[in-house]
């Protein structure tokens, strides 16, 4: 597929109805011209996680997802070896009075035995979109072979060799900056901080995406958005948070902002039992 | 092309100046980037520019302001413009004057190390307080630890399947399962110290201690001043030399001496980064200038996220203390341990405590 500008990926994602601004789609479209991992920063709920699967839908390619979280590590984010299977297959030799150990050394690190995790399988798979996401989460020490795969694409087995991806997959690779990811993870990649969308681009996201909703109700649904960042939360609610919001709202037959209905299903958007409180307490919901 | 490298090799130079970490590798991504760019259209270049050299969100406003100096025909001024804050307060000649010198140091028999021990430092002669900085950077603490992420063979944990495949296809046969365990690594510790005006007696001694700390986990170790703002002071802390790492701190922080907030720099500290799984070590005397309602709110959110939170209260070591102050009962109710923290005896306390501290609840 080639796409020959930013704008032309802008329009490209919309289709799928993703609203990228120019930054973000001069980001993604650089990951894909470079073969370079995007390296995306920001609140939770600004569509990082959502961006890498609009990419995956209009290259028609898979989406390879590695989630992270603490202890995760390597067996279980690049390759593992298939035990129960190699144990039988020994005993099938054993069986057959097989005695060549060398040859039946080669036999079980075969290929088949070899269980591919997210990792290996993004660089087998071709063309795909690597989502590495939250790697905040993962201990630092998982970065360090992060960077090792991501610097050039390959994969070392020592007992089979090295996998190297004949194409490079598009990596996109979110943090929602709960702890600092080394520099040198960084430096190999493309950084944008995305941030919460303004009040127009986020009316335009909650129409696109849910054609149900009427102008009214985003305008207004938008701009208790705007006012809940604004307000001191523990947790802003972010775009999935004021989608969610909106489709609750929907699902109840809401054709504006009505403050009984807002209050029953600020639960969407808020995940706080203190912001929920002070919100109310504040009246923050009712109309601008 | 090359006019082109040369523009972009200065931008990076301004950016440099400016504090953004534009090195020659980010600025050779620059580069690749225009490739793929129309190098002619301003907005193509603030965002290539932007993708490639900037590495975190501190470093966004920076890069806007040298873009417009830059590409707007003015060049952002060049030279060391980040200025360093001024030292109001030198932990390390404060000590040295008035003719206390080293030499005059006690002879520290053990009958009168008993009796240092246990006396405030508030009330010692500089000496004394020389001689109590001394033995605190001797102090070789035990770390809690954790399971790590890597694995040794043990005799028990999980199934090493790789090392049982191994002997049995060496063996023919499977004869002996191996196992597996996960190998420890020291918990990690996050340590506030209160730099405040009414912490002033006791600051050095409790930033001497976490120079300990540092220095003993080197990898496991955070600190921070606070007072009126947040200030990581980890990197000066690793110096080896106790009184170069004091000098360093000393430079680093900008607010000794003045008021505390607390609660807003706990938030801060929460926003950019996180308590998860460590013992986090607040020394301060609760005398919070701002809300004490959000001091609790924030509080309440550390204890969340913390594997066991201590407080270090120098006041405590007083035999009619009370946790009277606003900061101090509001935090209360989110402290597993409440020590003293104004003697030497109250830190080697302190320093077990570390060694052995578990999750409440």
């Amino acid at each position: 597929m080639d796409i020959e500008s930013p704008a032309k990926l802008v329009e490209l994602l919309d289709r799928h109805a993703y609203l990228a601004d120019e930054g973000l789609a001069t980001a993604a479209f650089l990951a894909m011209k470079m073969g370079r991992p995007l390296f995306l920063e920001g609140e939770a709920g600004v569509g990082k996680t959502e961006l890498a699967k609009t990419l995956a839908a209009l290259m028609e390619a898979p989406l390879i997802r590695l989630q992270c979280y603490e202890g995760l590590d390597a067996a279980q984010a690049l390759y593992d070896w298939d035990f129960a299977r190699q144990l039988l297959h020994l005993k099938a030799a054993e069986a057959a009075g097989v005695t060549d150990v060398k040859a039946l050394e080669g036999e079980i690190y075969d290929r088949r035995f070899l269980i591919a995790r997210p990792l290996l399988k993004a660089l087998e798979t071709q063309p795909c979109v690597l989502l590495v996401d939250e790697i905040d989460r993962a201990d630092d020490e998982f970065e360090a072979f992060l960077l090792e795969v991501l610097s050039d694409f390959t994969i070392s087995i020592p007992e089979l060799g090295t996998i190297t991806a004949r194409t490079p997959p598009v990596v996109v690779v979110t943090s929602n900056r709960t702890r600092e990811v080394h520099d040198a993870l960084k430096r190999r990649c493309l950084y944008h901080w995305l941030r919460h969308p303004g009040f127009d681009r986020e009316v335009a996201i909650l129409l696109r995406r849910l054609p149900a909703c009427t102008e009214t109700l985003a305008v207004q649904v938008a701009g208790a958005a705007q006012r809940l960042r604004a307000a001191d939360l523990v947790k802003p609610p972010g775009v999935a948070e004021t989608l969610d919001w909106t489709e609750a709202l929907l699902t109840l037959g809401a054709k504006d902002l009505d403050p009984a209905l807002a209050a029953v299903t600020l639960g969407a958007a808020l995940k706080y039992r203190e912001d929920v409180e002070a919100v109310l307490a504040n009246g923050l919901l009712g109309h601008a | 092309m090359r006019e082109l490298t040369a523009t972009m090799t200065g931008f990076a130079r301004t950016l440099r100046a400016a504090g953004v970490a534009a090195d020659h590798e980010r600025t050779q991504n620059l580069l690749r980037a225009l490739a793929h760019l129309d190098v002619t259209a301003r907005e193509d270049v603030y965002w290539a520019g932007r993708l490639t050299l900037c590495a975190g969100p501190d470093d966004l406003p920076r890069y806007d302001r040298c873009f417009a100096a830059y590409f707007g025909g003015l060049r952002a001024r060049d030279g060391r413009t980040a200025a360093r804050p001024v030292t109001r307060y030198s932990a390390a000649t404060d000590r040295g004057e008035g003719g206390d010198g080293p030499e005059e140091a006690l002879a520290a028999t053990a009958s009168t190390l008993d009796v240092l021990r246990h006396r405030d430092v508030a009330r010692l002669s500089d000496a004394e307080r020389a001689e109590v900085h001394r033995l605190l950077a001797l102090l070789r603490g035990r770390r809690r630890q954790r399971r790590s992420r890597r694995y040794a063979p043990s005799h028990r944990g999980r199934l090493d399947q790789r090392r049982t495949i191994r002997e049995a296809l060496s063996r023919g046969e499977v004869a002996r399962l191996r196992y597996r365990a996960h190998t420890v690594k020291p918990r990690r510790v996050v340590m506030l110290v209160d730099v405040s005006g009414s912490m002033r007696p006791y600051a050095e001694t409790l930033l001497r201690f976490a120079h300990a700390l540092a220095r003993n986990e080197p990898r496991a170790t955070e600190v921070y001043s606070v007072g009126t703002r947040l200030t990581p002071i980890t990197a000066e802390l690793s110096h080896r030399d106790p009184d170069t790492a004091m000098r360093l701190v000393s430079a680093a922080i900008p607010d000794w001496s003045g008021g505390t907030r607390l609660g807003e720099e706990l938030k801060e500290f929460l926003s950019v980064r996180h308590a998860r799984g460590a013992i986090v070590v607040v020394a301060s005397d609760g005398w919070e200038r701002g809300d004490p309602a959000l001091l609790g709110t924030q509080m309440s959110r550390l204890a969340r996220q913390a594997y066991r939170v201590i407080w270090v209260n120098p006041h405590k070591g007083q035999a009619d203390y009370q946790p009277l102050t606003g900061g101090m009962r509001a935090s209360l109710p989110y402290i597993d341990d409440l020590v003293a923290g104004h003697s030497l005896a109250a830190f080697e306390e302190l320093g077990e405590r570390l060694a052995h501290a578990r999750r409440v609840g």
